[in-house]
């Protein structure tokens, strides 16, 4: 009897991946359900014998059977897409059963985590500062260096917390790995509870991904044997995009509202109930139980571009014809990764621009498209690599449209603890708004703050374009450095950055 | 068993969680559609908390809500990915198909990037969608 292989990531589902396996499997087929390759354009992407289908309608079936469908990609191994990668995080993605505790050891897993426990708690540590690693979130913090501040914190209770609260426009990396291969995030929180003397660990969702939530949690009952006295638990978000800010995180852990809290003091020394905390993203766990495996943090090392050592999990997304998961080690370009690997826009118009980092990253225009994709070389530039989101726009896009939604992103996403950032980013729509209408309205239009009586130094005379400008310009920068977190911090990525590359679109 | 009864029982079941109040909200509003003012009174009790610090919690996230809205819903996304996929140019006809009895809600991101415009109903998700399925899911709601 056929084996046909369909994955059951939330990804395929919503491209109708249920219907085709049911279609497969009235077909008289056996179907395996497993985690998805991260070739989204094929999906829903059956797999037989090793040979690729996609993307695959119930029309299909009879001729894919029959060995005569058009809809054929090759060898899936051996497609151009995945041959090219250099997959350590996601080396089983599309290969694994996601809840098969015998897939699992069988492809490697439980190795890192048998090495670490044969360790001390030093060693392992020391293993991840060779390897360079660095917080995967957006922040690059070395991983390292975080857990030994936790490892060497006075206390007797301490945390492993997961950021897994994906709350960035064209990411999807971490509810990939949480519904494709849950055990290894598993497997990369035991390690770091060994190595800092952890007994409890939380994994937080956002409340978006209900398929990664459920997977999560059968993951973890079925792997509880093995990672005890370590014990996880699953905390589900509820919509905020700020609490993916890691003391909001913990805030809405403890049952209170998301506002972040001002450091120090640090996580790592007074974090989740007060107690010393690790807080990491999804992909930083997921890459620990490689490193920590024989060999695996110099591997890790000698990968990337000076102190951007490893992999990163790329995500293509937007307006792109050829979207997915592409891991690859530090110092790729947005031109291979956009042309040479997405094939260009899905519309078939050229590329505007491409939003690397989420709704806090900057737009990079296509003749800086050679950057190397690097937390420093993105630093100089004014850009930032955020957790490795890649959304491409084409020519029809408004850049002055999407600064404005920058900032009213950040308006109704503000925690509202520092005024920066929950003040700061009204005032920067309704600025976006006059600078696009032809700004030379009067400074003392009724309605606005201006004409309030106690406003007595505001401009009584109509202010110009490039007076406007500069007001935003200034409004940013008092929102880069005096916001508490990177939501009023960073905002002004985007907005400086379309002002910069693309000034026509502001009217 | 009286609404109050229940609510107890939900509080009841995360006795001994620590900072169980996100847990105990979800389970209210999945029970009874809403988190009011009585509940909110109820659970700070419970939890020896203030109202005011539940009220706080329970307005601070987009999940939840004080009054019950027996509407389906309709998510749809209209964060950037989505956007640079066309999903602003399907909103007015989503919205008008919505009309009054179908609650259709802008959210920021369903991890579906590659493959937008992309929109959740309860537990299930939808993408690749254009006016014409976006219309036919809000009308299947």
């Amino acid at each position: 009897m056929t084996t046909v292989r369909i994955s059951d990531d939330a990804l395929a589902l919503a491209c109708g991946a249920d219907e085709v396996a049911k279609a497969f499997a009235a077909a008289g087929c056996t179907i395996e359900r497993v985690s998805s390759w991260g070739m989204h354009w094929l999906e829903p992407l059956v797999e037989i014998d090793g040979i690729g289908f996609g993307p695959v309608s119930c029309d299909d079936v009879s001729a894919v059977l029959a060995g005569t469908s058009s809809k054929s990609v090759g060898p899936i191994a051996q497609h151009p897409f995945i041959a090219r990668q250099q997959r350590l995080t996601f080396a089983r993605a599309g290969r694994t059963r996601p809840l098969s505790l015998d897939d699992y050891a069988a492809t490697g897993g439980w190795s890192g985590l048998t090495c670490a426990r044969a360790m001390d708690p030093a060693q392992v540590i020391g293993k991840v500062i060779q390897s360079g690693l660095r917080g995967r979130g957006g922040a690059g913090f070395p991983a390292g260096i975080k857990w030994q501040t936790v490892a060497g914190a006075p206390g007797d209770r301490k945390f492993i917390v997961c950021n897994a609260d994906e709350g960035d426009s064209g990411t999807f990396a971490d509810r990939m790995l949480m519904e494709g291969d849950p055990f290894q995030l598993i497997e990369g929180m035991a390690i770091v509870a060994h190595a800092t003397g952890a007994g409890r660990g939380y994994i937080y969702v956002r409340s978006e991904y209900p398929h990664a939530i459920a997977k999560l949690n059968a993951a973890i009952a079925l792997a509880a044997h093995v990672i005890a006295p370590f014990v996880i638990e699953v905390r589900v978000g509820a919509g905020a995009y700020v609490c993916g800010e890691e003391t909001s995180l913990l805030n809405s852990i403890e049952g209170k509202r998301g506002e972040v809290r001002a450091k120090p003091p640090l996580p790592a020394l007074q974090g989740l109930f007060g107690c010393p905390t690790v807080v990491n993203n999804v992909l930083t766990l997921a890459a620990v139980p490689h490193i920590v495996s024989h060999g695996g943090a110099a591997i890790y090392a000698a990968l990337g571009i000076n102190r951007s050592t490893g992999t990163m999990p790329i995500q293509l997304a937007g307006n792109i014809r050829c979207g997915g998961l592409y891991e690859t080690a530090f110092g790729i370009t947005l031109n291979a990764l956009i042309h040479d690997i997405g094939g260009g826009t899905a519309s078939g118009r050229p590329v505007k621009a491409a939003q690397v980092g989420g709704p806090l990253g900057a737009y990079i225009p296509p003749d800086r498209f050679d950057l190397p994709f690097a937390y420093e070389a993105y630093a100089e530039a004014d850009a930032l690599i955020g957790h490795g989101g890649v959304v491409v726009f084409d020519d029809a896009a408004d850049m002055g449209r999407m600064a404005r939604f920058a900032m009213e992103f950040c308006a109704v996403e503000s925690c509202g603890k520092c005024t920066p950032c929950r003040i700061g980013s009204t005032r920067g729509v309704e600025l976006i708004d006059r600078i696009r209408g032809g700004s030379a309205v009067a400074g003392t239009v009724a309605g606005t703050v201006e004409s309030l009586p106690q406003m007595h130094n505001a401009a009584k005379a109509p202010r110009t374009r490039a007076a406007d400008i500069e007001l935003l310009e200034d409004l940013c920068e008092t929102m880069k450095f005096g916001s508490l977190c990177a939501l009023g911090g960073f905002t002004p990525y985007p907005v400086l950055s379309a002002l910069k590359h693309w000034p026509e679109d502001f009217g | 068993m009286s609404s109050k009864a229940r609510l107890a029982e939900i509080v009841s079941a995360y006795a001994g969680r620590e900072g169980p109040l996100l847990l105990i909200l979800h389970d209210v509003q999945a029970a009874f559609g809403c988190i009011d003012p009585e509940a909110e009174a109820q659970i700070a009790e419970a939890l020896n908390l203030s109202r005011a610090e539940v009220h706080g919690v329970v307005s601070f996230y987009h999940d939840f809500r004080s009054q019950a809205d027996p509407r389906p819903e309709v998510q749809l996304c209209r964060a950037e990915a989505c956007q640079a996929r066309g999903v602003e140019a399907m909103v007015a006809a989503g919205e008008r198909a919505a009309g009054n009895r179908v609650r259709l809600k802008s959210i920021y991101c369903l991890g579906l990037c590659s493959v937008g415009p992309a929109a959740r109903v309860g537990d299930a998700v939808h993408a690749r969608l254009d006016e014409v399925a976006l219309v036919r899911l809000i009308e299947a709601a």
